[in-house]
C-alpha cells in the first residue's frame, strides 16, 4: 500500500507538469495579451510603454524561458503577482479565498453525501413504489438542471416567496444554507441515482437472500448487509464530485456573493491573468489528484478485497 | 440506426457474409430497444419535448411574435403582460422571441457538438484500441492527462482565451469532449478485437479497416450513442454556463444561460428576466436526461 502510495504521488509530476505545459501553451498559442487594455474599443499602450511591461513581467522572453521560469518559481510556492490585481500575489490572494471555497464545498458534499445515500436507499428499498418516483425525480433534478438555475429558483423560493434566507453574502451561518443547498444538489443527484443502481443489484444477489431466509429482520438486512457493499462503488464517485463541486462553485459563488476562489478564477481568465490562471488550474489539478489517491486508499479500507 | 441493417448479400466474397452476421444481431437489438424505449413513459415524454424544442429552433423565426435584437427604448423593463407575454429586457426586447430564438443556439451546440465529438473520439479511440502497442500508450497517456483537467474549468479557459462566439464554442467542446467517447471506444474495441467473430472474419481475409469498421465498430455502437445522449445535455449546459459568465455566445444573439447571467443582479426587481430562461433551461435538460436515461435503460436492460 505504501508503494502504491507513493507510485501515485510520483505520477503526480508528469501530470500537472503536462497540466501546467497544455494551459500554458493554449494561453500563448491564442490570440490576444495580457498588454492588451481590459476595456472594449480602448486605446492600447504606446509600444515602449508595451514593452517595458513585458520586460517587468517576463514576457518579452522566449516561451520555453518562461514556462521554466515559471515552474522554478512554482516549486518554490511563488506564484508571482497578479496581472489584474497589482498588488497582490496569486499566492495571498489563493491564501484568502481558498478556504471559503473549501468551506462551501466540503459542506455542500457532506449534504450531497448525506442526501444522496439517503435518497438511493428509499429509492432501492421502495422500487417502483412512490418514494422511490420522488427520489429519482429529486435526483434527476439536481443531476441535469445546472446549480445557477437552481440557483434562481431556491432564491425565488427562500427569499422572495418564503423570506427565510438571505439572497446572498457570507457573513453568519444563515448565509451558507442556500449556497451549500445549491452546490450540493447536482452531486446529491449523482450519488443518489448511483446508489440506487448499486443497491438493487446487491439486494437481488445470494448472500442477501441467505440474510433473509436464516430470518434476518428488513432493517438489519439493508442497513447492514446491502448498504455496506452497495456504498463501495458510490465510493469511487467521491473523486470526480470533488470537481464537479469545485468548478461549480464559480457559479455558486458568483450569484450568492461568496468571496470565493470562483470570482478571481473567471476575471483572472478574461483578464489574461497568466500568473493567475497557472496557479488557479495547478490547485486544481493538486486537489483532485490527492482527492483521488484518498478515495482510492479509502476504497481498499472498506472492501477488504481489493489489494494495492 | 438504420445503418445496421444487413446488407442483401449482394457480393459473395466470404468476409461479407460474416458482416451480415453480427449485424442482424444488432438490427434486432436496435427494434427491441425501441420497443423497450416506447414504454418508458418519462423517456417519451422526454423525447417528444425534444423534438418540440427542435421544431421550435427550426422555425423560430416564424413563431417569434417580435425580433430578437429590435430595441425599444419607450418599453424597457416591461412585466409581462398580453402585449408581453413574457415582458421585455433593459432594451425593452421581448423577453419571448428571445427565449424562442435562443433554443436555435442551444439545439445547435447541443447537437452540432456531439457530431464533431463523435468524428474525433470515434476514430482516436478506435484506432488507439485495434492497432494497440505504442500508439495506444501515447495517446492513453494524453487522454489521461486531459481527465485530470476539470473539464469546465479547461472549456472557460479555451473560450476566455478565443473569445466569446458560437464558432470558437464548438472548437473548445470539440477540443475537450471527444475525450470521454475516444476512452469508451477504446476500451469496446479493445475488447470486441479478442471476440470469435472478429477472428472470424480476418480468417476469412478482411484486414485493418475493414474489420474495424464491419465488425467491431457496429457492435461498440450501444454505449457510443449512450455517451451521445448523454453529450448533449451536457453541451447544452456548458454553452449555458459559460454564456451565463460572459464568455459564451456574443450578442446580440440571445442564449438561455447569457440571459440568466446578464440579469441575475437584477432578481429581486426584475425576477421575470431571470427565472423564464431559468425554466428553459431546466426543461431542456430535464427532457434530455429522461430521453437519454430511457435509451440507455432500453439498451442495456439489465441496469433497470
Amino acid at each position: 500500500m505504501l508503494q502504491f502510495t507513493l507510485q501515485r504521488l510520483l505520477w503526480l509530476i508528469p501530470t500537472l507538469l503536462a497540466m501546467a505545459l497544455v494551459t500554458f501553451l493554449v494561453m500563448h498559442a491564442t490570440p490576444g495579451s495580457p498588454l492588451d487594455p481590459v476595456a472594449e474599443g480602448a486605446n492600447p499602450l504606446s509600444p515602449e510603454a508595451q514593452k517595458n511591461l513585458a520586460a517587468a513581467y517576463g514576457l518579452d522572453k522566449p516561451l520555453w524561458e518562461q514556462f521554466l521560469i515559471f515552474v522554478t518559481k512554482a516549486l518554490h510556492g511563488d506564484f508571482g503577482q497578479s496581472f489584474v490585481y497589482k498588488t497582490r500575489t496569486v499566492t495571498e490572494i489563493l491564501r484568502d479565498t481558498f478556504p471559503v471555497s473549501l468551506l462551501l464545498g466540503t459542506m455542500a458534499l457532506a449534504v450531497a453525501v448525506a442526501g444522496g445515500v439517503t435518497l438511493g436507499v428509499l429509492a432501492a428499498v421502495y422500487q417502483n413504489k412512490s418514494w422511490d418516483y420522488l427520489s429519482v425525480s429529486v435526483a434527476t433534478l439536481g443531476v441535469s438542471v445546472p446549480n445557477f438555475v437552481l440557483a434562481v429558483f431556491l432564491i425565488v423560493l427562500f427569499s422572495f416567496v418564503l423570506p427565510i434566507f438571505p439572497t446572498g453574502g457570507w457573513g453568519e451561518p444563515k448565509d451558507w444554507v442556500l449556497p451549500t443547498i445549491t452546490l450540493a444538489l447536482g452531486p446529491m443527484g449523482i450519488i443518489a441515482r448511483f446508489t440506487r443502481s448499486s443497491m438493487v443489484e446487491v439486494i437481488r444477489s445470494d448472500y442477501i437472500r441467505t440474510a433473509r431466509a436464516k430470518g434476518l429482520a428488513e432493517r438489519p438486512v439493508i442497513l447492514k448487509h446491502v448498504l455496506k457493499n452497495a456504498c463501495i462503488p458510490v465510493v469511487t464517485l467521491l473523486g470526480p464530485l470533488f470537481a464537479a463541486v469545485g468548478t461549480g462553485s464559480f457559479f455558486v459563488e458568483s450569484i450568492f456573493r461568496v468571496p470565493g476562489m470562483g470570482r478571481f478564477f473567471v476575471l483572472s481568465m478574461t483578464g489574461r491573468d497568466y500568473p493567475m490562471i497557472m496557479a488557479v488550474i495547478l490547485l486544481y489539478g493538486v486537489f483532485l489528484a490527492f482527492m483521488n489517491l484518498a478515495v482510492d486508499l479509502l476504497y481498499g479500507f472498506i472492501d477488504p478485497r481489493i489489494r494495492y | 440506426m438504420a445503418s445496421s441493417t444487413p446488407a442483401s448479400a449482394t457480393s459473395y466474397d466470404a468476409a461479407e457474409i460474416v458482416a451480415d452476421v453480427p449485424a442482424a444481431a444488432t438490427s434486432s437489438l436496435w427494434r427491441d430497444a425501441w420497443r423497450r424505449l416506447l414504454h418508458n413513459k418519462l423517456a417519451v415524454a422526454g423525447g417528444i419535448t425534444v423534438v418540440m424544442l427542435c421544431l421550435v429552433a427550426i422555425f423560430a423565426n416564424v413563431l417569434a411574435p417580435q425580433s430578437y435584437t429590435k430595441a425599444n427604448f419607450g418599453a424597457i423593463y416591461q412585466f409581462p403582460s398580453r402585449e408581453y407575454p413574457l415582458g421585455t429586457d433593459q432594451l425593452g426586447r421581448d423577453v419571448l422571441s428571445r427565449l424562442i430564438y435562443g433554443a436555435r443556439v442551444s439545439m445547435l451546440v447541443g447537437l452540432g457538438s456531439q457530431v464533431i465529438v463523435l468524428l474525433i473520439g470515434v476514430p482516436l479511440g478506435a484506432v488507439a484500441g485495434y492497432v494497440g502497442g505504442r500508439t495506444d500508450i501515447l495517446m492513453t497517456r494524453f487522454i489521461d492527462v486531459m481527465y485530470a483537467f476539470p473539464r469546465l474549468l479547461f472549456v472557460i479557459l479555451v473560450m476566455s482565451m478565443l473569445g466569446a462566439g458560437l464558432i470558437n464554442i464548438f472548437i473548445a467542446l470539440g477540443l475537450t469532449g471527444w475525450v470521454g467517447i475516444a476512452r469508451q471506444t477504446r476500451a469496446q474495441v479493445l475488447t470486441l478485437k479478442e471476440k470469435e467473430f472478429v477472428e472470424g472474419a480476418r480468417a476469412l481475409g478482411a484486414r485493418g479497416w475493414r474489420v474495424l469498421s464491419r465488425h467491431i465498430l457496429p457492435s461498440a455502437l450501444t454505449p457510443i450513442v449512450v455517451s451521445i445522449t448523454f453529450g448533449i445535455p451536457e453541451a447544452i449546459f456548458t454553452e449555458a454556463a459559460l454564456s451565463f459568465i460572459g464568455v459564451g455566445i456574443n450578442p446580440p444573439t440571445p442564449s438561455w444561460g447569457q440571459m440568466v447571467g446578464e440579469n441575475q443582479q437584477f432578481l429581486r426587481s426584475y425576477w421575470y428576466l431571470c427565472v423564464f430562461p431559468s425554466i428553459a433551461i431546466a426543461i431542456t435538460m430535464l427532457s434530455f436526461t429522461f430521453f437519454g436515461d430511457g435509451v440507455r435503460d432500453a439498451l442495456d436492460p439489465k441496469m433497470k
